[in-house]
Parts: structure tokens; C-alpha cells; sequence
């Protein structure tokens, strides 16, 4: 088994992912099962291949880019009008800091 | 107005010949959304005074005497990761339930100059990450068809709107066959354009070298029509690149006698339900009949692509998910009232099953120690399956196979067996790790009248010969044979 309980809880605290208790039961075995048939994968010899990251790029990749120029964007606030907790301009989070 | 029968085409000599105003056929489909949704569940919302306002606007341009732009008044669903400005966009997660898109997506600017109404956003799996639409937060979706069968995921809303009657058309998204399987579940056009060929601007992003936005249509010629108005190159998105669009339309028309249409052996060894395999064989020989040559291609490393394909997306999906924090945007819950206690449980509880698991083994994949061992293989193996299909395309114009192995399977049928739902993705999830575009047309029903798609996948950028043997298929009566 490559991922058990503590890779789980320690995958889920990287991804920042709450993950009850019943999840992780239910996520153990089917985790491992997609692991077991992506090992597969180590069948073949890939040591002379360069990975592929995406699969169309331009041949002149100048194409792509812009002037660097600034442009008008989303006021203050139109960019917090989806924001859960706002105030004085900014999205508002729990303390960050502890009391002193 | 036989809403089912409705094409681009049709709408627009309605419009022009006076026989119904965008209006009135904009309000046909709203009042046939109200009348299926219930049942099939293809929308999320609708925002009918918006659809309205854009219908009156049609009609306004057609009163003034101008010239109709090229989608006028054509009622299309939207699937609900692609952003329309002022409306909800919630990909089917509890995390997005209440977001508001602040702008149009690239494709969503362009439908609209080009006229197009808006009637609805479309159900989805969760984020796109499915192949049944069961995946979705908010409800499932059901097969126009056959009510008690999935439509196809994740773009099952937008195929089952098509399906149903309740949009002329409609956008989905494809990162690993989710526009083409639910077109071929649905009974309708669903095409994949080559990376890069559309804007992803303003689309929630999953696996960010995969993703492409597409249509979903009733005829070849409305695929090829949508796809003229939404291609082309954007400055918001540095993955879309510049060729020249064609002109899709009069490409259609070309004769296909003596194209090569690739067979890949792999393909056709096993593994194909017999009655999906008897409509393509049957497919196939039409083509044939119409001046087709129909050649074996080797795909040597096909058996492989599942496992590369999860590999690559889950690790994209980790990282894309990571924006969804409960801070800018979406659910937030405070937990112990520390910021990662409110990060978890907002991620928690927002994020469904699908979703969860594909973080977690995407962000296994990606840790210090595994990446290696499975990321950077499986990208190296995602060269060597590109390399197959440049091999095999120098040989042949297509490569053809089933759209998906098995008919539309009943709901419940696979959802608890992560594995088996990914293994039914196998001829789709190639395209999108090769970049290349692919169609699905329909292809015959099953006795029972379950759809069959057939696929073609063609050479990056040639979205052209895809629609023009699609395009002959059809007229030839290849969609029921």
C-alpha cells in the first residue's frame, strides 16, 4: 500500500484539505487502486525522452507575449465584491498575528 | 418551430424571412427549458430577462436594416465553468455556489458580438472532473434519451440542453473527453479544437495544459459555424495561438474522396461493447463509400495513456484548486478561527468526493520525493504518446474509433468505482494529452435507442478536414445508420 492514513493526513495538510475521518476510510482503497494502475507507467523505458509540459506552442514563441504595458483592470472594488469578509478596502481573514 | 430540429441555419432564415423574431425564439426555448429542466436537469440557472434583452437586440439590429451578425439570436447554453459577466458561475461546487463572474470570457465576448442569446448555464461534474455528470454539487443530470442514463460528462448539461430541446447550441469545456463523450451520449456534435485554438480566458481552469473550450451542436455545419466565431488568438490567454482561423463553413463542402482515415490497432483490439463496435464498423464503410481509404495506424503506447493522463491532470487540478481558500472568493467556513483551520474546512466542506480525491493524489504526485517517480514519467510518457499520433497522422489524414467503448451506461452504474468510470475515457483523453483536436458525430443507436458517437481526431490545427468528413458523414446518413 503506498498511501495509508499518515499519507493521507500529510498530503491533506499540504493541500491545505480537511478530511474526515469517514473520507479518509473511503479514500484509502480507492487512492491506492488508482496508484496501483498508474504504477504501469514505470514499465517503460523513458530515459532518453524530454517530458512534454503542453503539447501546442507556437514556433515563434514571441507571438505569444504583449507589450509589457499597463492597462486598465478591476477597480478595488469591483475585485472584492465576491470576497466572502471585506472591510476598509481589503479582504478580511482570521488573526494572523498572535496577541502579544 | 420544431424546437429539436432547430440548426443555425434554420434560425437564421426564420429571423430573415420574417417567421419568428429572436424574441419569440428565444422565448420558445425558455418556455421549453421550463418544461424539460424539471426532468432532465440540464441547467443550474437561467436568466431569462438577460436572454430576452440580448434576443430584443437581434431584432433591433434586424429592424434598423443592418446585417446580421454571424450567430444571431442562436439560444445557446453555457456550460457553467465559462464565465458570462454578472451571472453565477459556479463549475457544480458548493465552494463557487454564490460567485458572481466580473467579466466575460473571450468566448463569451465573442458570442455575444456575434449575436448569440444566452439561455442557460449547464450542469457539470464538479470542476469538470467526471464522465456522467453525477459528479455535480447541485443535482445530475439525465439523458434526454433515456431518462433513467447519464447524458455523459462532465459537459453532460450542455449535451443534454442540445439533446433536449432547450438550446440550439451550447459551449462545454474538454480535458479529457468531456465535450466529446457526453456529444456522443447525447446524440449530438461535440468538438475538441487543438490546443491553443480557442481562448481559455475567463474559463475555470482544471488541468491548464489540456483544457479547450468547444461546441456542442446538432449538425457539423453548426459546430463549424460556432467554432469560426470562437477561434483565434487572445492576448489574455498566452496558450492560444496565432494561425490563421479558417473558414470552417466552406471548408465542409470539399469532397473526401481518397482521405485517409486511420484505424489505430491498439483501438480496436478489445474492450468495445459489440453493439458500439457494429455502428462504427458500419460508419466506417460508409466513409468508405464515400471515397474514404481506410489504413491501420499503429498507437504503440495507448495502453498507457489512462495512467498518464490521471497523472498530468490530477497534478494540474491540485494546483488550480489551490486559489480556493475562502479568502477572495466563493464558501468561506471559519473553523478554529485560525487562517489554515479556516482554509481546510472551507476546502472541506466545498469541495465534493471527485474533487478531494483528485487533490490529494495530485498533490501526492507532486511532493518532494514522488515527483519524479510519477509527474515527471508521466509527462515523459505524454511525449512519447504525442509522438504516436505525429507518427501515425504523417501516414493518414484522421484516425478514427468509437467515441466512447460502451453506450450511456444507467445512473449509479459506475460511480462508486473511481477507476472504472476513468477507464471508459480511453479513446478521448489521447487528444487532449497530444493537443490535437477531435469530433464526435453520432453514429447509430443502440436497440434500446442509446446514441453511439464516432470520433475523429486529426492533425493540430485541422479542425477543417474533421468538420468536412463529419460534415459528408452526416449528409450521407451516417448519424442513423
Amino acid at each position: 500500500m503506498k498511501i495509508g492514513v499518515k499519507e493521507v493526513e500529510y498530503v491533506g495538510k499540504l493541500a491545505q484539505l480537511g478530511i474526515t475521518e469517514e473520507e479518509k476510510n473511503l479514500f484509502i482503497g480507492q487512492l491506492n487502486s488508482i496508484l496501483e494502475f498508474v504504477e504501469q507507467l514505470n514499465q517503460l523505458d523513458t530515459s532518453n525522452v524530454e517530458p512534454t509540459a503542453h503539447a501546442v506552442q507556437s514556433a515563434d514563441l514571441s507571438l505569444n507575449m504583449r507589450p509589457d504595458e499597463p492597462v486598465p483592470t478591476f477597480s478595488q472594488e469591483q475585485s472584492l465584491t465576491n470576497g466572502p469578509e471585506t472591510g476598509s478596502g481589503h479582504f478580511k481573514v482570521p488573526k494572523v498575528i498572535a496577541d502579544r | 418551430m420544431e424546437l429539436k430540429e432547430l440548426t443555425i441555419d434554420k434560425v437564421r432564415s426564420l429571423l430573415e424571412r420574417g417567421e419568428a423574431s429572436a424574441v419569440e425564439i428565444c422565448q420558445a426555448h425558455l418556455d421549453s427549458v421550463e418544461r424539460r429542466n424539471p426532468e432532465v436537469k440540464a441547467f443550474i440557472h437561467s436568466d431569462a430577462s438577460r436572454a430576452l434583452d440580448q434576443a430584443a437586440r437581434v431584432d433591433q439590429l434586424k429592424k434598423t436594416g443592418q446585417p446580421l451578425p454571424a450567430l444571431a439570436g442562436v439560444p445557446l447554453a453555457i456550460k457553467d465553468n465559462i464565465s458570462i459577466q454578472g451571472q453565477r458561475c459556479t463549475c457544480a461546487s458548493k465552494i463557487l455556489e454564490n460567485y458572481t463572474a466580473l467579466y466575460d470570457a473571450t468566448v463569451i465576448e465573442k458570442l455575444r458580438t456575434a449575436g448569440a442569446v444566452f439561455v442557460g448555464k449547464a450542469n457539470m461534474d464538479e470542476f469538470a472532473m467526471g464522465s456522467s455528470t453525477e459528479n455535480s454539487a447541485f443535482f445530475q443530470t439525465r439523458n434526454p434519451h433515456a431518462i433513467d442514463y447519464v447524458p455523459g460528462g462532465s459537459s453532460g448539461g450542455s449535451a443534454a440542453a442540445v439533446a433536449g430541446g432547450m438550446a440550439v447550441g451550447a459551449l462545454g469545456s474538454d480535458t479529457g473527453g468531456s465535450i466529446r463523450q457526453p456529444a456522443s451520449f447525447c446524440g449530438v456534435v461535440g468538438l475538441k479544437p487543438t490546443y491553443g485554438r480557442v481562448s481559455r480566458y475567463g474559463l475555470v481552469a482544471f488541468g491548464s495544459s489540456l483544457d479547450q473550450i468547444g461546441p456542442l451542436t446538432r449538425t457539423v455545419k453548426d459546430a463549424a459555424r460556432v467554432l469560426g466565431v470562437i477561434a483565434g488568438r487572445d492576448v489574455h490567454d498566452a496558450t492560444s495561438v496565432a494561425v490563421p482561423v479558417s473558414d470552417y463553413v466552406a471548408a465542409i463542402e470539399s469532397p473526401v474522396k481518397g482521405l485517409k482515415v486511420g484505424l489505430p490497432k491498439q483501438y480496436f483490439k478489445s474492450g468495445i461493447a459489440p453493439e458500439v463496435n457494429g455502428k462504427i464498423q458500419a460508419g466506417l464503410k460508409l466513409l468508405e463509400r464515400l471515397g474514404c481509404e481506410l489504413v491501420e495506424v499503429e498507437l504503440p503506447h495507448t495502453e498507457y495513456a489512462i495512467a498518464c493522463y490521471y497523472v498530468v491532470a490530477m497534478a494540474e487540478a491540485s494546483s488550480n484548486l489551490a486559489r480556493f481558500d475562502g479568502v477572495r472568493y466563493g464558501l468561506r467556513v471559519h473553523g478554529e478561527g485560525t487562517l489554515t483551520g479556516m482554509y481546510r474546512e472551507t476546502r472541506d466542506a466545498g469541495f465534493g468526493n471527485e474533487v478531494k480525491r483528485r487533490i490529494i493524489l495530485g498533490t501526492f504526485v507532486l511532493s518532494s520525493g514522488y515527483y519524479d517517480a510519477y509527474y515527471l514519467r508521466a509527462q515523459k510518457v505524454r511525449t512519447l504518446i504525442k509522438q504516436d499520433f505525429e507518427k501515425a497522422l504523417a501516414q493518414v489524414d484522421v484516425i478514427a474509433s468509437p467515441t466512447s467503448p460502451t453506450p450511456p451506461f444507467r445512473l449509479g452504474e459506475k460511480s462508486s468505482d473511481p477507476l472504472a468510470m476513468y477507464l471508459s475515457d480511453i479513446f478521448t483523453i489521447t487528444a487532449n494529452l497530444a493537443g490535437i483536436p477531435g469530433i464526435s458525430v453520432p453514429c447509430g443507436n443502440t436497440a434500446e435507442g442509446l446514441p453511439i458517437g464516432l470520433q475523429l481526431l486529426g492533425k493540430h490545427f485541422d479542425e477543417s478536414t474533421l468538420l468536412r468528413i463529419g460534415h459528408a458523414f452526416e449528409t450521407a446518413g451516417g448519424f442513423t445508420i
